[in-house]
C-alpha cells in the first residue's frame, strides 16, 4: 500500500525526462533569441554612433554621394554619402529577380505541372545543387566568363550592375524555383480537377487556376531570392567594379552595400569613423533583411486569408 | 552497478588521470606559450614563414598570425588584444591610433610599381602623368603616348596600406579619382591583365609576365633602385607591440631582424631587408641616408 502510495506521489522518470528536455529546448530556443538582440545591440550601437558621435546628418548620410569617410569634404563634414551603394544594391537586386523570376516560374510549372516524375526525379536535385555552390566559385565564373562577356557585348569595362545581375540571377534561381514549385504542389488537386471538368486545356488551368491560386507562395518566393540577392557580398564584390559611384549605366562599376563593407571592415580602425560609417552600413542591410522578413509574412498571412475565403 | 555505467566510470577515471597528468606535466614541456600577430596581409607570409621557422627552433613556441588589415592590425595592438599588430603603414597615420603608446619594429620594405595592361602600350610615365591618371585628368591612354584605349583605373580598398603608400609617395599626396576598389592585390593584377586599358598598383613580389610594369620618369622598379631611394614608391612593413612587449615577442622580433630571416626569408618571399637601404624614411615622409 504504502510503495503505491510512494510512486502515486514521487515524480515519475518519464515527467522528469519530460521537464529536463523542455528546459533544454527552452535554452537553445532562449540562446538564439539572445544571439539575435545583441548582433542587434551590436550593429545598431556601432551603426548609430556615426550620427550620434560623430554628428553626421541622417539625410546626408542617406543623400550624399561622396563616399570617403577618411576626408572632409565641402561643407567640413566627413564624405559619408551611402546613395552610391543603396542604389547599387537595390538595382541589383530589382533587377535579378526580373530576370530570375519568369525563369523560375517556367522551370516550377515544368516540374510541377508538366512533366511531375521527371521533375521529381531529375530537375529538383539537380536546382537543389545549385543551392550548394558556394558564392566565391560563382564570382570566380563571374570574373573569368561573365565580365569579358558583358565587355565585349555591352562595351564598358565589363565591371557593373549587369554583371553582378547576371551572376545574382543564377544565384538566386534555384531558391525561387524550389520555393514556387512547393507554392504550385500546395494548390489543392481539387482546383485542377474542376478545371479540366469545366473543359479547360492544361494550359488554361496552369494559367488561369493554379498559378493565380499560387500567387501569395509565389510571391514569398521572389522576395525570399531579393533577400538572398541583396545580401550577397563576395560575388557580387568579385563583378561590380566597387566603385562608390552613382551608376550611370548598367555597365559603369558600381558597388553595393556589401561590397564596401567587406572590403573596408579590415582596413579601420575599431570605434574611429570609417568604421561607425561601416557599421551605418551594416545597420541598413539589417533593417532591409527585416523589411523582407516582414514582408514574407504580410504576403503569407494575406495568401491564407485569400484561401480561406 | 550496470555494465554501462562501469565503462562511463572507467572512461571518467581514464579522461580524469590524463589531464591531471598532463597538468602536473606543463610546465616542462613549455607547453601554451604563444603569442598572436595580427593585420596586414601584405606581411602575413612572411610572419607566418618567421613564425613557422621560429616554432620549429623553439619546442613548445607557438606564433599564432591572421590577417585582417593594416587597420585591424593597429586596432588590435592598441586595444592589448593581440601581442603583435603588423602593419604597412605608419601608425601615425591611421586615424584613431595613438602612435605614443606603440613601439614600432620595422621588418622588412615594400617596393609598389604601377601596372598596366599590355594592350595599352606605355611602359614609362613621368610622375605627373601617373598623377594626372589617377586623379582623372587623363582618361585616354592615347594622350599619354599610348594606344587609342579608354583608361580604367582600378584602385585597392579604401584604407589598404597599398594604397596608402601609393597615394602618399606616387601621387604626392592627391587622392585618386573614384573609381574600381578592389580588396586584394591578386585580384588587382588578374584584373588589370584581363581588362584593356586597365591601370593598377601592386608590391613588387606580384609583378609578373601577365601585366606591363611602369617605369617612372625612367627609372625602373628594381630593389637596387628601391634601396637607393631612386624608385621612392616603397614602404615599410612594421611589426608594431605596447610600449613593454614581453619577453617572447621580444624574441621573436629579433629573430625576424635576425640575419637568419632577413638574408634567406625575406629575400625569398619578395620582400626587401631592412639592413640593406641606404635611406631611411620617417613617418613624415622625410627621407635620410642611413650612416
Amino acid at each position: 500500500m504504502d510503495k503505491i502510495r510512494e510512486s502515486l506521489l514521487k515524480k515519475s522518470l518519464a515527467s522528469k525526462i519530460e521537464r529536463r528536455g523542455k528546459a533544454v529546448s527552452l535554452f537553445c530556443l532562449a540562446l538564439i533569441v539572445g544571439v539575435v538582440f545583441l548582433i542587434f545591440y551590436f550593429v545598431a550601437s556601432r551603426g548609430l554612433a556615426t550620427f550620434f558621435q560623430n554628428h553626421i546628418n541622417l539625410w546626408q548620410f542617406l543623400s550624399g554621394t561622396e563616399w570617403n569617410p577618411g576626408t572632409t569634404g565641402a561643407n567640413g563634414q566627413p564624405d559619408v554619402g551611402a546613395l552610391p551603394m543603396i542604389v547599387g544594391s537595390f538595382l541589383i537586386t530589382i533587377l535579378s529577380a526580373l530576370i530570375a523570376t519568369p525563369f523560375a516560374i517556367g522551370t516550377a510549372v515544368f516540374m510541377t505541372e508538366i512533366s511531375p516524375r521527371r521533375g521529381a526525379k531529375v530537375l529538383r536535385p539537380v536546382t537543389e545543387l545549385l543551392v550548394g555552390i558556394p558564392s566565391v566559385v560563382y564570382g570566380f565564373i563571374g570574373l573569368q566568363v561573365v565580365v569579358p562577356f558583358v565587355r565585349h557585348t555591352f562595351g564598358g569595362s565589363g565591371y557593373g550592375i549587369l554583371s553582378g545581375t547576371f551572376v545574382l540571377f543564377v544565384m538566386i534561381l534555384p531558391t525561387v524555383t524550389s520555393m514556387s514549385a512547393d507554392a504550385l504542389n500546395a494548390v489543392p488537386r481539387y482546383y485542377r480537377e474542376a478545371s479540366l471538368a469545366l473543359g479547360a486545356t492544361r494550359w488554361q488551368t496552369i494559367y488561369k487556376v493554379v498559378l493565380r491560386a499560387a500567387i501569395p507562395g509565389m510571391l514569398t518566393a521572389i522576395v525570399f531570392g531579393m533577400a538572398r540577392a541583396f545580401g550577397e557580398a563576395l560575388a557580387v564584390q568579385m563583378v561590380i567594379g566597387n566603385a562608390t559611384l552613382l551608376p550611370h549605366n548598367l555597365v559603369s562599376p558600381a558597388s553595393t552595400l556589401t561590397s564596401i563593407l567587406t572590403m573596408g571592415i579590415g582596413n579601420t580602425v575599431m570605434g574611429s569613423l570609417q568604421n561607425n560609417a561601416l557599421w551605418s552600413l551594416a545597420m541598413i542591410l539589417l533593417l532591409m533583411s527585416l523589411v523582407f522578413n516582414l514582408a514574407i509574412r504580410y504576403i503569407g498571412r494575406k495568401g491564407k486569408l485569400n484561401n480561406e475565403r | 552497478m550496470k555494465k554501462s555505467r562501469v565503462i562511463q566510470l572507467l572512461g571518467l577515471i581514464v579522461i580524469g588521470v590524463l589531464v591531471g597528468f598532463g597538468y602536473t606535466n606543463r610546465e616542462k614541456t613549455n607547453a601554451g606559450q604563444s603569442i598572436t600577430a595580427v593585420g596586414s596581409t601584405a606581411l602575413q607570409p612572411l610572419v607566418e614563414a618567421a613564425g613557422e621557422q621560429y616554432s620549429s627552433n623553439h619546442a613548445g613556441v607557438f606564433i599564432n598570425v591572421q590577417g585582417g588589415g593594416s587597420g585591424t592590425g593597429l586596432s588590435q595592438i592598441q586595444s592589448g588584444a593581440v601581442a603583435i599588430g603588423n602593419s604597412d603603414i605608419f601608425a601615425e597615420e591611421q586615424s584613431g591610433i595613438q602612435a605614443s603608446k606603440l613601439k614600432d619594429h620595422r621588418v622588412a620594405v615594400v617596393g609598389i610599381a604601377p601596372i598596366v595592361n599590355k594592350q595599352v602600350g606605355v611602359s614609362n610615365l613621368t610622375q605627373q602623368q601617373l598623377i594626372d591618371i589617377f586623379t582623372g585628368k587623363v582618361k585616354n591612354w592615347r594622350e599619354v603616348g599610348g594606344n587609342n584605349l579608354p583608361i580604367t583605373l582600378i584602385n585597392r580598398a579604401q584604407g589598404s596600406g597599398t594604397r596608402k603608400t601609393f597615394e602618399s609617395y606616387a601621387l604626392k599626396g592627391h587622392a585618386s579619382a573614384d573609381s574600381q576598389e578592389q580588396d586584394s592585390s591578386g585580384l588587382a593584377r588578374s584584373i588589370v591583365a584581363s581588362t584593356p586599358g586597365a591601370i593598377s598598383y601592386v608590391a613588387f613580389s606580384y609583378l609578373d609576365q601577365s601585366v606591363q610594369a611602369v617605369r617612372v620618369d625612367g627609372v625602373r622598379p628594381t630593389e637596387t633602385n628601391v634601396r637607393q631611394n631612386r624608385w621612392y614608391i616603397w614602404s615599410y612593413e612594421h611589426l608594431y607591440t605596447g610600449q613593454r612587449p614581453n619577453q617572447l615577442t621580444k624574441q621573436f622580433i629579433d629573430y625576424v631582424l635576425s640575419p637568419a630571416v632577413q638574408q634567406k626569408l625575406v629575400k625569398q618571399l619578395g620582400y626587401i631587408s631592412v639592413h640593406e637601404m641606404q635611406v631611411q624614411r620617417s613617418a613624415a615622409g622625410k627621407v635620410t641616408a642611413v650612416k
